[in-house]
């Protein structure tokens, strides 16, 4: 009887622990979570702090007994060092659990840009529930609140804190928001449609250092001189993954856990999944880390599919965003910026915030934005991860980019 | 309930859209549609307007059940003072547009003034604005539509425009939706087009009620039982189209053959329904690819239709390669049979073209028919036509001046004119074959004696679609008249035209009255509809819809003189067929007509009548 | 978590061909699940290819990967049991939308009325949308026989090479 070994109680390792249950009824299953809550969804954060669920809403499965029920061992337990000669891992409190198959799966970590007073109290980052009860609490309405990076999840906080009601100043570096999942076009829709709703959003603006106030609250001092007050400032500067514990062994480690198609890290019995994984890229040819949801989810699936022998190769990482900023909803897909040899096809529409971007490959779709579009949009995926050749609907999608659903049915059903 | 109880008031002159709530009162008494959109325009236009002065009105307007799922129930009309008759006009067209209008909450949109320059509609559910139409002006219907799409970025939008020739002043141009859907009759889009009005694009997603739910399903599924089961609405529209009448009418020596000279076309097969199901030997392919529905139809008699690749009309054109609104039975004998021409290919381009540039194929190919008659004897010459030989049977002439009218240019711009005007013009009046300005559709009345009296008392002029007596006289529905016969059918034509009227007013496709009466509308409209709404009810609301209209017509100048035919029907004599030798006899239904009617001998409805119905 | 075997269930199927584009499944889904005649907030569209004079119905495959659902953060979508239909539950749906971009067909969408996702659910067994098509375009039938076999194939293209659960 087969031993998985999980570490990590997020999406990527929760989907896995499952799958592996489908795939093999009597194997041994443990799911390790280095948190102290049962395993839970990051991305249900932003909606725990709008009020719209409890905490017990995040949780990645509501039935208290649905582990256990399925015969999936949920331990709280971090884990120290992975030793692939003795097939072995050392936890935190130095006792070693053996595995057959293991599964990396403990996802990637706030990083923290170098500016003195970070460490003050008031300053958090928005990754953890942890994180998420301390925002809650200082976040009241009416407090001033600074938000430093307006990256993708960023701009997923922005909308929490803006549902809060308190007084928002959003500050990037870059020269817009969403440098990586909008372009210019998009990003300026955006920055105008927060400005619109009384949030103030400083681009091209970096944060220098964050002070103590006299009489308390914090001054953030900006590299225009300007100081703003804030009673909280929220810190989302990116993330990097947690491959630490990888780094020590034979598992290839780059920017995150290399694995291959089968998302198998270098070492046989040793798969990552999730933001922790560098995998093979479905847009470049290349590897990436895409720190999203969907992409956790299918790791999870196709490397638990794998370490239960059912051999299944993945399709490559595919970016994937949406995001909706007070009412704005927003969408990009894989190389939405294009590159060397591609063509566009975009329809403006700024004073109503819309706004459709496809990028073709040859007759293939190979990226796409859009902004104030909610129908269909997953057909971009399955337009874009399918390679469908497009063939005469490639002219139609350049006279008219929102005929996507049309192009797809086109495409594929004829 | 069924009704939104809103509607849209757009002043073109000031650029302001406003919200009313519709008079209640009023829906009671004139349902909706064509008798509650009529209620309106009446009080509120002088009847003598000029039909394309600032102050005549257009309303667009659903019926109550428009929306719903009551088969064929996605229909709207398009209601003003008509640009080619100067008689009321409603026209009532099927497609999307209607059910997209509801689903934004709106029952009507009342356009009044002019704008300065030109604008389109846009309406999201509660909000509308009117927008620069600039880059679509001078743009085909076909062009606007996608365009409109394209710059909202929203395929799902529905778009109800007037192509070229309504902002040039055709006097049939028509409102086209849903790119082969039109608002067809009497010049409805020349008045939009007066105005300055582009196009009205809507996207609504607000949703439809209805008074009863459990029991209108139960209403709705019945009826929608009874078409499925009926031969014509079950079978022949589905299979055939309209176009299935083609070789019966020929065959009763009723179809108008080369400006009403003859009654029988030797082509009728050629252009018929049969013709458009045949292989081609050159492809393999057919003119028809498929039927098509309109919102919530279960017949779907629309045709989709692909003209060969190689005609000449569509070489190297490859925007008219694409399939798209094939021959319906009234454009394919305006067309074909009153101009002479068979070639079935040229039919269907010429109708690409009618709803490309957004004009009334009826009256177009009535009006090439009344030229082509005014050139043969010599009336007009090679001069007038710019060099075309306008000789009937002439396919290029004909698909030639379909591209001519559509941008109203050339002698395409005469056409443009309507046949009473152009036959006036040259000095041959007795050449045009109308009524109140308003051309003949596919039957003549020598053969089918009922509707030479539909024709001369319809309210919109000429028409076949107020009283539709062919359905009784050749199909037997719902009882056998003889066609030829006299008696009986100023009876006949009236109940005719009372229910129609109660039809056009629901929100229902006329056809489907192949196969319903209003005892299997009533139970539908009754629990859709706040009130109660028996079949005696509906009788009355179509009586009472079509006096009004009439009250509209007198006031605006007309008088029982013109209930007339063109005396060629009622002086030459059928040259063939089973009519062989017969006029219509008009003299001999018109006076028991009137009476029927309640209404005097000069044709005016008396007190008794008015205050009856309560007008 | 149950992935909704599919063995011996029934499927919507469509059939292109014989539709008509009347829109009658849209207003029967929209009756159903929003409580008025409603096309735009119906789970089934009809497409509609004007310039080759073809309609399609096209409405969630119910397919075996779910990405709607592995890729709901918050455990709203769930499998039906007796019917292998992926079900939105509005009490759980936070509204983060990426199940609509998980999704490669298209359809499951985002109401921004409501703040909810809307996906086909097949009625609990009774999909209105089938009982109300006049064509027989869209039946309900035994799966194994559905010509959405098509859609599935694109949906293992879109993933990986095995059909594991189908
Ligand atoms: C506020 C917020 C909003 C987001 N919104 C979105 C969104 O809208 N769309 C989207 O696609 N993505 C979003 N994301 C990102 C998304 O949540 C992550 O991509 C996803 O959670 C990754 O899943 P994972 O399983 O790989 O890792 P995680 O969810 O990070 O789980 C990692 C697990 O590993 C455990 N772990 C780590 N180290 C150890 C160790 N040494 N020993 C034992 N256990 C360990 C952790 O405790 C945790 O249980 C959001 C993230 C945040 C923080
Ligand atoms: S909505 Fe899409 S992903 Fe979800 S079950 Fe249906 S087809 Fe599959
Ligand atoms: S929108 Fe709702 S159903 Fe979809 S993934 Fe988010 S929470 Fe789940
Ligand atoms: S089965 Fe039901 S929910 Fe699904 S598309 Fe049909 S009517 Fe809509």
């Amino acid at each position: 009887m087969a031993r998985y070994v999980i570490v990590g109680a997020g999406p990527a390792g929760v989907i896995a622990a499952e799958t592996l249950r489908q795939q093999d009824a009597d194997g041994e299953i443990v799911l390790l979570g280095g948190e102290p809550e049962p395993p839970y969804s990051r991305m249900a954060i932003p909606y725990y702090l709008t009020g719209g669920i409890e905490e017990s809403g995040t949780h990645l499965r509501k039935a208290q007994d649905h582990y256990a029920k399925l015969g999936i061992e949920v331990r709280q337990a971090a884990v120290s060092k992975v030793d692939t000669g003795a097939n072995s891992l050392v936890l935190a409190d130095g006792s070693a659990l053996p595995y057959d198959q293991l599964l990396l799966a403990t996802g990637a970590s706030p990083v923290r840009p170098p500016v003195p007073g970070l460490d003050l109290p008031g300053v958090h980052h928005c990754w953890t529930l942890e994180d998420a009860r301390q925002i809650a609490d200082l976040a009241d309405p009416g407090a001033s609140v600074v938000l430093m990076g307006a990256g993708f999840i960023g701009c997923i906080i922005l909308e929490s804190l803006l549902a809060r009601d308190v007084k928002l100043t959003v500050v990037e570096m870059e020269d817009r928001m969403l440098p990586r999942m909008m372009d210019q076009t998009g990003g300026a829709m955006i920055k105008r449609w927060c400005e619109d709703k009384g949030t103030s959003v400083l681009t091209s603006t970096k944060v220098t250092e964050i002070k103590a106030a006299d009489g308390g609250g914090l001054q953030v001092v900006l590299d225009s001189g300007e100081q703003v007050p804030a009673a909280l400032v929220v810190v989302a500067t990116g993330v990097k993954s947690n491959a630490e514990l990888a780094q020590d062994g034979d598992i290839k480690v780059d920017q995150g856990i290399v694995v291959d198609n089968y998302l198998r890290t270098s070492v046989p019995n040793v798969y990552a999944a999730g933001d922790v994984a560098q995998a093979p890229d479905h847009s470049t040819g290349g590897w990436s880390v895409l720190a999203i949801q969907p992409t956790a989810a299918d790791h999870g699936r196709v490397a638990a599919l794998n370490m239960a022998g059912v051999e299944t190769t993945y399709k490559g990482n595919l970016a994937m965003n949406v995001l909706d900023t007070a009412g704005l909803v927003s969408v990009s897909f894989g190389r939405w910026d294009g590159g060397d040899g591609c063509e566009t096809a975009e329809s403006v529409d700024a004073e109503n915030f819309r706004y459709m971007r496809l990028v073709f490959d040859g007759d293939r779709v190979v990226g796409a934005l859009c902004l104030g579009h909610t129908d269909h949009v997953g057909v971009l995926r399955g337009l874009i991860q399918g390679d469908v050749r497009l063939g005469d609907w490639k002219a139609r999608l350049q006279a008219d980019p929102c005929r996507i659903m049309e192009a797809y049915l086109g495409s594929t059903l004829s | 309930m069924a009704w939104a109880r809103k509607l849209l008031r757009v002043d073109l002159t000031k650029g302001t859209c406003t919200s009313e709530p519709l008079n209640m009162d009023w829906a009671q008494r004139y349902l909706g549609q064509r008798g509650l959109a009529t209620k309106y325009l009446t009080e509120e236009i002088d009847p003598k307007v000029d039909p394309l002065s600032p102050d005549n009105k257009l309303i667009m307007t659903t019926g109550p059940l428009t929306g719903t799922c009551a088969s064929t129930a996605g229909r709207y009309s398009v209601v003003t003072k008509g640009a080619l008759t100067g008689a009321i006009a409603c026209s009532n067209s099927g497609g999307f547009f209607g059910n997209e209008m509801k689903n934004a909450g709106w029952d009507m949109i009342i356009f009044e003034g002019k704008s300065a320059k030109p604008v389109y509609l846009f309406v999201q559910d509660d909000k509308a604005e009117l927008l620069d139409a600039g880059e679509h002006w001078g743009t085909s219907v076909w062009d606007t539509e996608e365009n409109i799409k394209k710059k909202h970025q929203d395929p799902m939008i529905r778009v109800a425009s007037i192509g070229v020739s309504g902002e040039k002043g055709v006097k049939f141009a028509c409102v086209v939706n849903d790119m082969h859907r039109a608002a067809g009759r009497s010049g409805v889009g020349t008045v939009m087009g007066s105005k300055n009005l582009k196009a009205v694009a809507i996207r609504g997603t607000l949703g439809v009620k209805v008074k009863d739910i459990g029991a209108f399903m139960t209403a709705t599924a019945n009826g929608k039982a009874i078409l499925a089961e009926n031969a014509v609405t079950g079978q022949g529209l589905p299979t055939y189209g309209t176009q299935v009448l083609m070789n019966v009418i020929n065959e009763v020596g009723a179809l108008p053959t080369r400006n009403h000279r003859d009654v029988q076309f030797e082509g009728a097969g050629d252009i018929s329904a049969e013709k458009m199901h045949e292989k081609r030997a050159s492809d393999g392919k057919s003119n028809l690819i498929t039927n098509g529905a309109c919102f919530g139809c279960t017949i779907a008699c629309g045709r989709i239709s692909q003209i060969e690749r190689t005609h000449y009309t569509v070489v190297d054109r490859p925007q008219y390669q694409k399939a798209s609104g094939g021959l319906e039975y009234e454009a394919a004998w305006a067309l074909g049979a009153a101009t002479g021409v068979d070639d079935i290919d040229a039919l269907t381009f010429a109708n690409f073209i009618c709803n490309e540039q957004g004009y009334d194929p009826i009256t177009f190919g009535a009006t090439v028919g009344a030229a082509m008659e005014l050139f043969e004897t010599g009336a007009i010459t090679t001069k007038e036509t710019g060099g075309i030989e306008l000789k009937f049977g002439n396919t290029k002439a004909l698909t030639e001046l379909a591209e001519q009218t559509g941008r109203g240019e050339g002698f395409g711009a005469e056409i443009g004119l309507g046949s009473k005007r152009l036959c006036e013009k040259y000095g041959h009046p007795e050449m045009s074959m109308s009524v109140k300005g308003q051309e003949f559709p596919a039957y003549d009345s020598r053969g089918i004696q009922g509707m030479g009296l539909a024709y001369a008392t319809s309210n919109r002029g000429a028409c076949h679609l107020r009283g539709y007596t062919v359905a009784s006289e050749i199909l037997g529905i719902p009882e056998k008249t003889d066609p030829l016969a006299t008696e009986g059918k100023a009876g006949l034509v009236k109940a005719f035209q009372d229910a129609t009227a109660a039809f056009d007013s629901a929100g229902l496709c006329i056809f489907t009255s192949f196969a319903w009466t209003l005892e299997d509308v009533a139970p539908q409209l009754d629990s859709a509809c706040e009130g109660e709404w028996s079949v005696e009810k509906l009788l009355e609301v179509g009586e009472r819809i079509w006096n009004l209209e009439r009250q509209f017509n007198l006031a605006a100048g007309f008088t029982g003189k013109d209930d007339n035919l063109p005396a060629r029907l009622l002086k030459d004599a059928a040259k063939s067929g089973p009519a062989e030798g017969k006029v219509n006899g008009l003299g001999e239904m018109l006076p028991e007509y009137y009476q029927l009617r309640g209404w005097t001998t000069e044709g005016v409805p008396s007190n008794q009548t008015v205050e009856r119905l309560g007008l | 978590m149950n992935t909704g075997k599919r063995l011996m269930q029934k499927s919507l199927h469509i059939d292109p061909g014989k539709c008509t584009g009347c829109l009658q499944c849209e207003m029967a889904c929209s009756l159903d699940n929003e409580g008025a005649f409603n096309p735009a907030k119906s789970r089934i569209k009809v497409f509609d290819f004007h310039a080759e004079g073809r309609f399609v119905p096209y409405t969630c495959t119910q397919c075996a990967e779910a990405w709607c659902m592995k890729a709901c953060p918050v455990d709203a979508i769930s499998v039906d049991t007796l019917t292998g239909a992926k079900v939105v539950s509005d009490a759980l749906c936070v509204g983060c939308k990426v199940c609509t971009i998980a999704c490669p067909f298209g359809t499951i969408n985002y109401n921004q009325t409501t703040g909810k996702v809307l996906k086909c659910d097949l009625c609990g067994g009774d999909p209105e949308c089938a009982k109300a098509c006049p064509t027989s375009a869209i039946t309900f039938i035994d799966a194994d026989w559905t010509g959405l076999e098509r859609m599935r194939d694109w949906a293992s293209k879109t993933d990986s090479g095995t059909r594991a659960e189908a």
